[in-house]
């Protein structure tokens, strides 16, 4: 499917879905409230079937975090990137795990790199830090005076 | 390094296996829970080896973040330092030169080699022949020495370049291929007849650790860990870059979903990167090396991703940018990350003894994972 047929496709199931321009593939922003609704749509119908979750991250701007959210189709072999703005003080988001299972480990990694946490998530704990660390080191105002050499 | 940890009130019992463990082959620690010698539950602890290469490529230019990628995964560092460099070539719109790009794939796929063969030693190590691992050794320094000639080093080569490579060819790089050509042919034969159809190295493998087509796709696995589960996944087919549209190669699948099967897998692919080889080293167009560009180079704003498929499966590189000599910031998706999870899943059930056969045949490198 090209992109503008995705678009159509897309805006058909969930009209609230905000376009973003440029990239190779197509952009789109969600409401965190409305992911999981909208993932499970993408997931199961019939004509996308995203089921191929393969990046995962989470982008600071300072302002707020933006998680990123790359989905293919094995089958059709369409792209869509999807970002949900999240709130930097108290960033929250339903945990995609259940529909995808890569996302557990993706996740973890987000939660102790950034501190989103994700909600209803099997087993949110550090994976890649030790056990307790203070911050989140991949944020732009982390500041660590002993493992970070400044170039 | 085995050591017990704990005895749970159901009887249970907790090991660690790592983080110093041979058959980990780097610093992977498992916590796991066994009833018997049943497993129940494997459990990942990442980071041993955490550089946090992502926060240290914020501040390093499109230039220089290239190079910290061959510390990932290290067997394919060739072809990371390529999924970089495509990246950086895609969002300031760079045409890389025929020569640069025929180069590229042939380091390329003589990496893939040097991977696989060094997987398929540790492999038959991990599950009890030591031989093979020697055997392997000596055909990897074939290419190692090749490489080391052309790019100066051995295994962080460090040779490409944003519009092509660093510099041009050895002079005597085609004779020393055509002669690794050659030697190789005779030995992946040896390799079959050695371990391949091997009565007890089948009855290691076979039926263990299965992963269906279905939890392959669910886990995000790439590369010949999914092919073994018939998943059609190989971006040089699916998504050609470079040149690969117009070379004559098959995409190995193999639907047994079974350690066996991706040991196969990985077996075939050797076979056609060979082939690959051969068509392009007489065929190397003269001409440029590397593209003019500017000395200093800066993205435009916005968001450029690129994917290339090395020994391991798929890697992505997502970099943001602001428009700044710096990137904003970058992901790596490794292909390892996504093939552990799954580890979980396909060691239930199973004995202890079969773990190892089955990190075996997922290929791990543990600082592509912890990056």
């Amino acid at each position: 499917m090209s992109n503008e047929e995705l678009k159509s496709e897309l805006v058909a199931l969930h009209p609230s879905l905000v376009f973003e321009e440029g990239g190779e593939w197509l952009n789109m922003v969600i409401e965190p409230s409305e992911l999981i609704p909208f993932a499970e749509k993408i997931r199961s119908a019939d004509h996308l079937f995203f089921d191929y979750l393969f990046c995962l991250t989470c982008v600071d701007w300072k302002t707020h975090l933006t998680m990123v959210y790359h989905f293919s189709s094995t089958k059709y072999r369409h792209t869509i990137v999807l970002k949900s703005k999240l709130d930097r003080n108290n960033p929250e988001i339903e945990t995609l795990c259940r529909i995808w299972k890569t996302a557990e480990f993706h996740e973890r990694e987000v939660f102790e790199l950034f501190g989103v946490k994700f909600l209803h998530h099997p087993d949110l704990r550090n994976l890649i830090l030790p056990d307790v660390w203070n911050g989140f080191p991949l944020r732009k105002d982390y500041e660590d005076a002993v493992n970070m050499i400044k170039l | 390094m085995i050591e017990e940890l704990a005895t749970t009130q159901e009887g249970d019992l907790v090991i660690n296996v790592g983080p110093q463990h041979p058959s980990t082959h780097g610093v992977l620690h498992l916590v796991i829970t066994m009833n018997g010698e049943t497993i129940k539950k494997v459990e990942p602890h990442l980071g041993y080896i955490h550089r946090s290469i992502e926060k240290m490529c914020e501040s390093l230019s499109f230039r220089q973040f290239i190079y910290v990628t061959s510390r990932m995964d290290y067997l394919s560092s060739h072809i990371n330092n390529h999924g970089c460099a495509l990246c950086v070539e895609k969002g300031l719109q760079i045409e890389v030169p025929a020569r640069a790009q025929v180069i590229r794939v042939l380091m390329d796929e003589l990496t893939r080699i040097a991977s696989h063969v060094l997987w398929w030693g540790a492999l038959a190590m991990d599950v009890g022949a030591l031989t093979p691992f020697f055997h392997a050794f000596r055909e990897r320094e074939a290419i190692n020495d090749i490489m080391e000639e052309t790019c100066g080093a051995r295994l962080t080569m460090n040779y490409m370049a944003p519009g092509g490579v660093m510099f041009d060819i050895h002079p005597n790089f085609q004779k020393r291929v055509h002669a690794f050509i050659e030697l190789f042919k005779s030995k992946i034969d040896e390799y079959d007849e050695l371990v391949t159809d091997n009565v007890i190295f089948k009855a290691r493998m076979q039926g263990i650790g299965m992963l269906s087509y279905e939890d392959a796709i669910s886990y995000g696995c790439s590369g010949p860990t999914a092919r073994g589960s018939g998943v059609k996944c190989d971006i040089r087919k699916l998504y050609p870059y470079e040149i690969y549209n117009k070379l004559q190669f098959e995409e190995i699948i193999e639907t047994g979903c079974d350690s066996y099967a991706r040991y196969l897998v990985r077996m075939k692919e050797m076979r056609q990167s060979l082939s690959i080889i051969e068509q392009l080293i007489d065929n190397i167009p003269e001409g440029e090396f590397l593209a003019k560009t500017k000395a200093v180079l800066k993205l435009p704003k916005g968001e450029f991703y690129s994917k290339v498929e090395t020994a391991r499966g798929e890697f992505g590189v997502y970099i943001v940018s602001e428009g700044g000599t710096t990137p904003y910031r970058i992901k790596f998706r490794s292909p390892g990350f996504s093939n552990l999870s799954a580890l979980d899943h396909m060691a239930r059930g199973q004995k202890i003894g079969d773990l190892v056969a089955m990190m075996g045949s997922l290929d791990l490198v543990i600082p592509d994972i912890d990056r």
